[in-house]
């Protein structure tokens, strides 16, 4: 019996005792000496132009530093593409105090640096600012007929498929057919720490950047090409992010500012946003989708039509991928996707939970419950029947699909035979009760990705890959994986992230970081383990004597032949008695392009939800929600579960109550605080079952996984909205489904 | 937030002697929704009174056979008061469907009567405000309104008191005792709070350096028959967009006693009187909760993304009247819906 | 068209900062002095003063919960009141519950219940749950769901939150 196949398993977080006990620092809490505060003041208005900061006046107050605006920062970098993030969208990027202009309401226009965070608080809002204010436009149902569908986008963004079959002469002979529009509004990531970048001077012109990011490379070469800083100058760290949900994926303004500030005064500097200001970083873009489907007799789609608008800002093309799914989830001959963006005086929108999927499956698979209502079909043996075997957008079989047993598990231990097809027919506890599902699927991808791997004398491993911990569970699968491969007990394994010291790893998101990290682990264990077997094969009487890497393995701490468990070597002795104190290795892994391009690469998910309606007051119980997920191999079941929990409590929040409100008058949102921007509570979350359906998939990459942190938010949304349907009859197509639109 | 000076005072006379020899002072109990309000700029007092540890936190039996609850006593400590659960269940039902045990915890009870409005532009700088600024105008009216009032609303601000627990003191009708540079005064609760007028920028009718001292319940308690009823956009922890407090008498099915006030749609804690009479002698039916309801939404305003109050006030007025017949609510530990 | 804001100076020019003096706080069973001006918030003083950053600022205005700490046994939001009110008070934060070594029951029920992903509002919760240990109004699953609502968590760890508060209350 092995004791060191970790993966699989549940151990709980490695990093588990160290935030319970308060002990993991997040990029606020590095208390470096001589620290100055930055508190950053935003624009009032949303368009127009700055006539005057009246910084003097502020500057005057004793232990004020300095007050940076547009009027006096120092040169920066002028052209575009020093700007650019690794996945800024086409387009300008926003550039912080660079120009009097404003472009959208709540722009950074000024930091106020002083000696302490009250006094900089105060100081800024002291800054008397002029403006000079025109007319603006936040309106995204003023500009429906102005969409443009983008050139080009971010990484990542693929514009929709071009139209296969006669989706529109299909439509009109269509045995039942649907057309409806979906809306929701915009929606924000709201992680729980706020965006804090504390900036450590370390003297002639260094600095570390202890900065909230999901990619710590991403911000260093944004540092680098914005303030043309060498990369011996910059050290950005992130070993703990408070969340991040995609917010954090592109450098946010605070660390441009912290920076700023740093280098000018020559003195560390930490800025910290205000929940408020987390309502100034990016968004889930206001979305209108249209969809129409149409059947034939036996209920199969005959077509399948999905348009979105969404809007953007006046500098970016923001991007995301909406109904591009809508191409693959199911089988369909004849299918006409589109996709336009429409320009607002917003800031850019930025990736959040499952970008554009959790906004196209909305639109989807609420159509389809509408379908399969139009058509006499129950929504579960509507899908069954539309069941896509093989990826029509590009025409190529998945490397593994097991949606259907997710189908079938799911609908067992939910329930969903008991469900009468009849709305408003099922009645508990004196509320209508519900039962609806939806479906969705995902990109299983692969980035490029570094890894060092070191070990000691005394059998202690260490692996280091720059990449992020933002509540996924990074450090602990990166540890399981690195001690099977090793054969070592998880304790023997420390992993270390988030440094610009360590090898080069992507942005942490897309669900990507598993596989890509957890790749590259694997290899420079393996690397390490090759250098370990010669060694272990020096002395004479070796047991290991001619054996290859593929003839042995590492378990238990020992070394072994894998046909004969008994010639075996003991790993520690192996290091000790080779005189080295230490051995490491370098290894990278990226996509292996020649197996996978036969092959569409995704994950998918079901989930069901029923819910208790009151029908005098609209309120809206979720009662119970089961979550079925095939992502191939779940690498740590404790850790995969709560994020498929948590993408639960994420759609849950999406279908009754988040929505960042936005006043058009002022182009203002007016419900920027955790107070009326709501998400769930504890007492909102029902019980959950997550059922994991495991797929064998070597072709998605050697460890067969396809990341699990977008895909489980699929389909909730869908399944509460049509739940709440099929309790009350009522089709409410814009979220979220508060209490009023029940009424 | 704006500097100021602070100084803990040692009894009520010291509070307001203290309070009177300093400009643009305020007292702080608890100060939940004042310090909330200074980080935001809205409010910005030069001199900062503690008054949370004065001897003021008592909860104890009155000659009369009411209950005087201390200005200082926390709501948590109120709500769990055996007193309040035995005789005021409606009161603890109300205040455990506050905000969040945190804040309950240091919240006081003169300072829910305090409380400021969560109309958003109020806490804007960035946008007009009547209540805020008087005269910038009100950005409520024709902007996004969803959390505010119906009834009683003026065109100079439609703001609405934001307490769930002022809404069961609406219908229990304490008297709120105070104590000022003249000198210590009562006031009737139904008084305390005021309607917005073209004065939006005065909550309540306390006069300049006025304490509050405690809040003073008559003997009559509702406890048998009773409901609050909080309508809001998520489970807990949310502010009420209409909530509804009713205490009955009954005899048999004959309603001989009524109280009724709701949340969520006016300046104040909106105490409907006339409702209160249209019940005495009804019959505890559908047909009399219906047309009291409709009664008490009659002269209702809706201002775009709040029309539906007037319906949900509507339908939540016939509920927690059908509760309160029904005798069904009770004390408890927390708040858990009520519906 | 275009339209001006522009801003009144402040009348008689701008206040000066209000100086700062010793305040004495008990965090954990020991007493420091800090120079605190009146306008540093007890979650401030903590973390930027005491440099105790276990208690962390999610929204700084009561609507989140994550910089719940202890007040003489009750849980209180110290983002919504300022240290100079505590001079008095017993106050606990995450640190003094327990270590990384030497960890709390219901710290440990976090863990192996894996009631957080990312952790920062880990602690909050973890206050808060001491609280409603300490209060003791909290025995069914309804009730410790709406006992522990006033702690926000965006990373969606409810169940497990749940899960952990009701096995140390179900043990008490």
């Amino acid at each position: 019996m092995s004791q060191t196949n970790h993966i699989g398993k549940a151990p709980s977080r490695v990093d588990g005792p160290l935030k319970v006990a308060g002990a993991a620092h997040y990029s606020g809490e590095f208390n470096v000496p001589n620290l100055a505060y930055g508190y950053v003041v935003n624009s009032p208005i949303t368009k127009g132009k700055i006539l005057k900061v009246h910084a003097d006046e502020v500057r005057a107050l004793p232990g004020v530093l300095e007050v940076f605006s547009h009027e006096n920062v120092p040169y920066l970098a002028w052209f575009d593409k020093s700007y650019k993030d690794q996945i800024a969208p086409g387009g300008s990027p926003f550039r912080p105090l660079h120009s009097p202009d404003i472009t959208f309401n709540q722009q950074p226009v000024a930091l106020v640096v002083a000696d302490t965070f009250e006094l900089a608080r105060y100081a800024a809002a002291l800054l008397r600012i002029d403006y000079e204010q025109q007319e603006h436009e936040t309106n995204l149902e003023a500009k429906r007929t102005e969409g443009y569908a983008p050139g080009g986008g971010k990484i990542g963004f693929q514009p929709p498929p071009p139209p296969r079959g006669k989706p529109d002469q299909a439509l009109k002979e269509a045995t039942h057919s649907i057309e409806a529009e979906y809306a929701h509004g915009a929606q924000h990531h709201n992680p729980m720490e706020l965006f804090t970048t504390t900036v450590e001077w370390r003297g002639d012109g260094k600095i570390t950047a202890y900065d909230k990011t999901q990619g710590v490379y991403n911000v260093k070469n944004y540092l680098m090409g914005v303030f043309g800083l060498g990369k011996d100058d910059v050290r950005v760290v992130n070993q703990f992010m408070g969340g991040g949900f995609g917010a954090g994926l592109r450098p946010q303004y605070s660390v441009f500012m912290a920076v700023l500030a740093t280098l000018e005064l020559k003195r560390s500097v930490r800025v910290t946003l205000t929940r408020q200001q987390m309502f100034s970083i990016g968004h889930r873009p206001n979305t209108l989708q249209l969809v129409k489907l149409g059947t034939n007799p036996d209920g199969t789609l005959a077509a399948l039509q999905h348009h979105a608008l969404h809007e953007t800002s006046q500098f970016e093309d923001y991007t995301e991928n909406i109904v591009n799914w809508s191409g693959m989830l199911y089988q369909c001959e004849n299918v006409k996707l589109g996709y336009e963006l429409a320009k607002l005086d917003i800031y850019s929108p930025q990736d959040m939970r499952a970008p554009g999927a959790a906004s196209g499956n909305v639109g989807l698979e609420v159509a389809m419950d509408e379908m399969a209502y139009a058509a006499g079909l129950d929504p579960l043996e509507f899908r069954m029947r539309n069941y896509a075997d093989r990826d029509q957008n590009v025409d190529k079989p998945f490397s593994s699909k097991k949606l259907r047993e997710c189908y079938k598990q799911a609908a067992a231990k939910f329930g969903w035979e008991t469900r009468t097809q009849e709305p408003r027919s099922m009645r508990a506890n004196g509320k209508l009760v519900g039962m609806g599902m939806g479906g969705g699927v995902w990109d299983a991808t692969q980035q490029k990705s570094a890894a060092k791997a070191l070990i000691s004398a005394d059998g202690k491993l260490t692996v280091r890959s720059a990449t992020g911990e933002n509540g996924t569970g990074t450090y602990t699968i990166m540890t399981q994986i690195a001690a099977e491969t090793l054969g070592l007990p998880l304790e023997a394994v420390t992993f270390e992230l988030g440094d610009t010291d360590q090898p080069e790893a992507p942005i942490q998101g897309g669900s990507w970081t598993a596989a890509s990290v957890g790749t590259a682990v694997k290899n420079a264990c393996d690397a390490l383990g090759e250098k370990i077997l010669k060694l272990a094969q020096k002395p004479a009487d070796s047991p290991l004597k001619g054996a290859t890497y593929d003839e042995v393995e590492f378990v238990n701490g020992q070394l072994r032949l894998r046909h004969d468990h008994a010639q075996a070597v003991v790993l520690r002795d192996v290091l000790q008695a080779s005189g080295e104190t230490q051995l490491e290795a370098d290894s990278s892994a990226q996509p292996n392009m020649a197996k996978q391009n036969g092959y569409s690469l995704h994950s998918h998910n079901v989930a069901f939800a029923e819910v208790e309606v009151d029908e005098d007051l609209g309120t809206i119980k979720v009662t119970r929600v089961v979550s079925a997920v095939a992502a191939g191999r779940i690498l740590n079941q404790k850790t995969a579960r709560s994020q498929v929990l948590g993408s639960v409590v994420w759609g849950l929040g999406m279908a009754l109550m988040e929505e960042t409100i936005m006043d058009h008058k002022f182009g203002r949102y007016v419900n920027h605080n955790f107070a009326e921007y709501h998400i769930p509570v504890n007492a909102d979350i029902p019980h959950i079952d997550v059922i994991f359906v495991h797929e064998d998939d070597d072709i998605v990459n050697p460890l067969g996984v396809k990341g699990i942190g977008e895909v489980g938010m699929l389909g909730v949304t869908a399944a509460i909205a049509n739940a709440v349907f099929h309790a009350t009859g009522k089709r409410v197509r814009d979220l979220p489904i508060m209490l009023d639109k029940l009424l | 937030m704006y500097p100021f000076t602070y100084s803990r005072a040692t009894d009520v006379a010291d509070a307001v002697r203290d309070k009177a020899g300093h400009d643009g002072s305020a007292y702080i109990g608890g100060g939940t929704n004042l310090i909330d309000l200074m980080k935001m700029n809205v409010e910005q007092p030069a001199h900062l009174v503690n008054v949370a540890k004065l001897a003021l936190s008592k909860i104890e039996e009155l000659p009369d056979g009411g209950l005087r609850l201390g200005a200082t006593a926390t709501n948590s400590d109120t709500a769990w008061n055996e007193q309040v659960k035995a005789r005021y269940p409606l009161l603890n039902q109300a205040i455990l469907a506050g905000a969040s045990p945190q804040l309950r915890n240091v919240a006081t009870n003169g300072g829910n009567l305090m409380q400021r409005t969560r109309c958003y532009y109020f806490y804007d700088l960035a946008t007009p405000c009547n209540k805020r600024e008087p005269g910038s105008g009100c950005s409520a009216i024709g902007g996004f309104n969803r959390v505010c009032g119906i009834l009683g609303t003026s065109e100079a601000c439609i703001a609405t008191h934001p307490s769930d627990m002022c809404v069961a003191l609406a219908a229990l009708a304490p008297t709120v005792r105070v104590s000022g540079p003249k000198g210590e005064r009562t006031i009737a609760f139904e008084d305390f709070h005021r309607l917005p007028g073209d004065q939006p920028e005065f909550d309540n009718t306390l006069a300049e350096g006025e304490l509050i001292t405690s809040l003073d319940l008559p003997e009559k308690g509702f406890a048998k028959h009773f409901a609050y009823l909080k309508l809001r956009d998520r489970h807990s922890y949310a502010f009420a967009l209409v909530s509804v407090a009713v205490g009955l008498e009954m005899d048999g099915d004959t309603i001989t006693d009524a109280r009724l006030a709701l949340g969520g749609v006016a300046h104040k804690p909106w105490r409907d009187l006339s409702a209160e009479q249209l019940l005495k002698g009804q019959p505890a039916t559908a047909e009399t909760f219906g047309r009291v309801a409709a009664h008490v939404v009659a002269d209702a305003v809706g201002r775009g993304s709040n029309d539906f109050k007037i319906e949900l006030a509507r339908r939540a007025i016939v509920r927690a009247l059908k509760q309160a017949a029904e005798g069904k609510q009770e004390a408890g530990d927390m708040y858990l819906g009520g519906q | 068209m275009s339209q001006p804001l522009i801003s009144a100076p402040a009348s008689g020019g701008l206040p000066n900062p209000v100086p700062t003096g010793p305040v004495r706080l008990t965090i954990n069973g020991e007493t420091q002095t800090l120079q605190l001006a009146p306008w540093t918030s007890l979650l401030d003083a903590l973390r930027e003063y005491a440099h105790l950053t276990g208690t962390k600022k999610g929204c700084d205005h009561g609507q989140c919960g994550a910089c719940t700490v202890l007040v003489n046994g009750r849980r209180i939001n110290s983002c919504l009141t300022l240290a100079v009110m505590h001079e008095d008070d017993d106050i606990t934060t995450i640190e003094g519950l327990g270590t990384p070594e030497n960890l709390s029951p219901l710290q440990q029920a976090f863990v192996d219940h894996d009631a957080f992903q990312c952790g920062y509002c880990t602690p909050g919760q973890i206050c808060s749950a001491q609280g409603l240990l300490n209060e003791g109004h909290a025995h069914s699953e309804a009730e410790i769901k709406e006992l522990m609502s006033g702690n926000l968590c965006r990373c969606g760890a409810y169940v497990g939150i749940l899960d952990a508060v009701k096995e140390v209350v179900d043990k008490q």
